[in-house]
């Protein structure tokens, strides 16, 4: 298993907030809009910087969407922050007929995604989000896994033109990808090689099925760690290639079953190449009050239970 | 333009309308036939479009240096087709291909098949008002002096993003805004009055920080006089209170809600055809 260290750990909607700022330098369109959630999106050092180029909707987020696509008739690129509940369920005709169909050049960003968001509890920890958006023609969905990964997705979605998705969240996580990575929309990263078993992971879930990886590598498994940060446009290529060696896959995200990442990797092997795979997601039901950790272990988001998951579609094999 | 040619295109825009939703029996005649004069002072007067040598439009998602119009109750698509065409956006004939497979002129308005003049898709009511507030907040960080019209239907004032945005606009100061309600009283199950009160939207606005006015949208030099106007206001949003008639220039269909979503057939058609004689220099599609 190669080894993975970090040094420094951060929120990756921090990183959101660094990639905006520097955005705001290099691209004059850039717009950033919020509903009532500045500081929880780390805007800041935007705001500061280009308070011309801020808009606060206050909250009213059907219509933060419905500015976001007007203001791209005029060659603005509307950065729509807001947690990923209020970005997407609240809001879903919206996106579906002003931003989707109408193919708008706005860019939806989500922070506070999944079970992490925490003590604040089922209301606002959406689950379904990656697959509601998934779901829309025209939409990009990205759901980076650590700050310079989120950082570097902010800023590489400001010249990518149509509508993208872009989640992130709250937790502190370590920070363990490259500072200086160049973000690919839609080309899968390869964490780890390896024969035994494919791990499709995503999010959050990224550094648990690192330590995942670990674990499993003690025991003489070496798991094909790959990172599907793009949901849509789906890296179909290294998905195939990935489990033509190992001839099985767990899939790993902090997201509902049904629709999640999962269920992707599902149609891409039922249609090309059949073969086992288990699930590590939340199980049709809503999340609670807690913290993080508290119920990333109660749901099953961790990396003990993509071990279990592994060992599992192993013997399926 | 002068009134009397304005009134002859406001005619053959009418026959379009009832033309084209005969032939597919379906679509929305009645808001359609009420807001024609509206759009067409809009269009052939009020609107400083771009266009090239010969007058004909350009036409480019941008939209800078130029009016913007953006129809929030997509389903009165008959009209702002047929005004679009006769305004040279797109050939004449076209209008024949409405909701037909295959067709830009879809059931609803969509930017999907690249029809030129629509911006944005439309129809799922209470959303064009938050466009255009954005469309205008564009052009003021463009330093584009140019004016974003949006009509909205009175049955669509139920929804609640309408409200979103009607506290937005003014609060950003969008004076290059004018919305314009099509205050016709009636939506698809009775009168606006009896399916869910409006009440005072006139008193609703001034409160949420617009500048009212009032016109009556079946009255061509009236239309043109409160739409010049509503240009001056440089800090505050106008919203016009458009009284028009369901169906107006039918008077089989005039003032009926029945009319809303329901097409002629061959003998109505005709009828209605009889009473919309065409003034010379226009011909139907």
């Amino acid at each position: 298993m190669k080894k993975y260290e970090y040094t420094d750990k951060k929120d990756t909607r921090s990183g959101f907030g660094a990639g905006i700022a520097e955005l705001g330098k290099t691209h004059p369109n850039v717009i950033a809009l919020t509903a009532d959630l500045a500081g929880s999106l780390k805007l800041e050092a935007f705001i500061k910087e280009f308070p011309d180029r801020f808009i606060q909707c206050g909250i009213a987020e059907a219509n933060m969407m419905g500015v976001s696509a007007g203001l791209t008739i005029g060659g603005k690129i509307p950065f729509a922050t807001t947690f990923a509940n209020f970005a997407t369920g609240r809001v879903y005709d919206q996106i579906r007929q002003s931003i989707a169909y109408s193919n708008k050049n706005v860019k939806i960003c989500a922070s506070h995604a999944g079970l992490t968001l925490g003590e604040d509890g089922a209301t606002h920890q959406i689950l379904e989000d990656l697959g509601m958006m998934k779901m829309l023609p025209n939409m990009t969905v990205i759901n980076p896994c650590d700050y310079n990964q989120t950082k570097a997705a902010t800023i590489a979605i400001a010249d990518h033109v149509g509508p993208v998705y872009l989640r992130f969240g709250r937790p502190v996580i370590p920070i363990f990808t490259p500072a200086d990575q160049k973000f690919e929309i839609g080309k899968a990263w390869h964490v780890n090689e390896g024969d035994a078993v494919s791990i499709f992971c995503t999010g959050h879930l990224v550094w648990e099925a690192i330590k995942a990886g670990e674990m499993l590598s003690e025991q003489g498994i070496e798991a094909d760690i790959i990172n599907i940060h793009t949901i849509k446009p789906l890296d179909e290529e290294a998905i195939l290639a990935s489990v033509k060696k190992t001839g099985c896959a767990v899939s790993a995200e902090e997201h509902m079953i049904n629709g999640g990442l999962g269920d992707s990797v599902a149609q891409v092997l039922a249609r090309n190449y059949p073969a086992p795979l288990e699930y590590v997601g939340v199980h049709d039901t809503f999340g609670e009050s807690g913290t993080p950790d508290q119920l990333m272990k109660k749901y099953g988001l961790t990396a003990d239970k993509i071990v279990e998951q592994v060992k599992k579609v192993m013997a399926r094999k | 333009m002068e009134l009397e040619k304005l009134e002859g295109i406001a005619t053959a825009v009418r026959r379009d309308i009832l033309r084209m939703v005969a032939a597919v029996n379906s679509g929305h005649p009645g808001g359609s036939l009420g807001c024609t004069d509206f759009f067409v002072a809009l269009y052939f007067d009020i609107m400083r479009r771009k266009t090239d040598e010969n007058g004909n439009p350009i036409f480019d998602m941008d939209g800078r240096d130029e009016d913007l119009f953006f129809l929030s109750n997509g389903h009165i698509s008959p009209v702002w087709y047929s005004v679009l065409a006769r305004a040279g956006y797109f050939p004449l004939e076209e209008l024949g291909t409405f909701r037909k497979l295959d067709s830009r002129l879809q059931g609803h308005p969509a930017t999907a098949e690249h029809i030129p003049g629509v911006r944005i898709a439309s129809g799922s009511l209470g959303q064009g008002l938050s466009v255009a507030s954005g469309a205008a907040y564009a052009k003021k960080l463009n330093g584009d002096d140019k004016h974003v019209y949006v009509l909205m239907g009175d049955g669509e004032q139920q929804e609640g993003q309408i409200w979103e945005a009607a506290q937005f606009a003014p609060n950003k100061k969008l004076g290059n805004l004018t919305a314009i309600i099509d205050l016709n009283h009636a939506q698809i199950d009775g009168t606006t009055n009896n399916v869910n009160d409006n009440r005072d939207l006139g008193a609703k606005y001034r409160a949420f920080g617009w500048f009212v006015e009032e016109m009556n949208g079946n009255d061509m030099a009236e239309v043109i006089r409160t739409l010049r106007k509503a240009q001056e206001n440089p800090d505050v949003p106008t919203l016009i209170l458009m009284h028009t008639e369901m169906g107006f220039g039918v008077d089989y269909m005039v003032g009926n809600y029945k009319w809303h979503g329901t097409a002629p057939n061959a003998d109505q058609l005709q009828q209605a055809l009889n009473g919309l004689p065409l003034s010379v220099g226009t011909t139907d599609y």
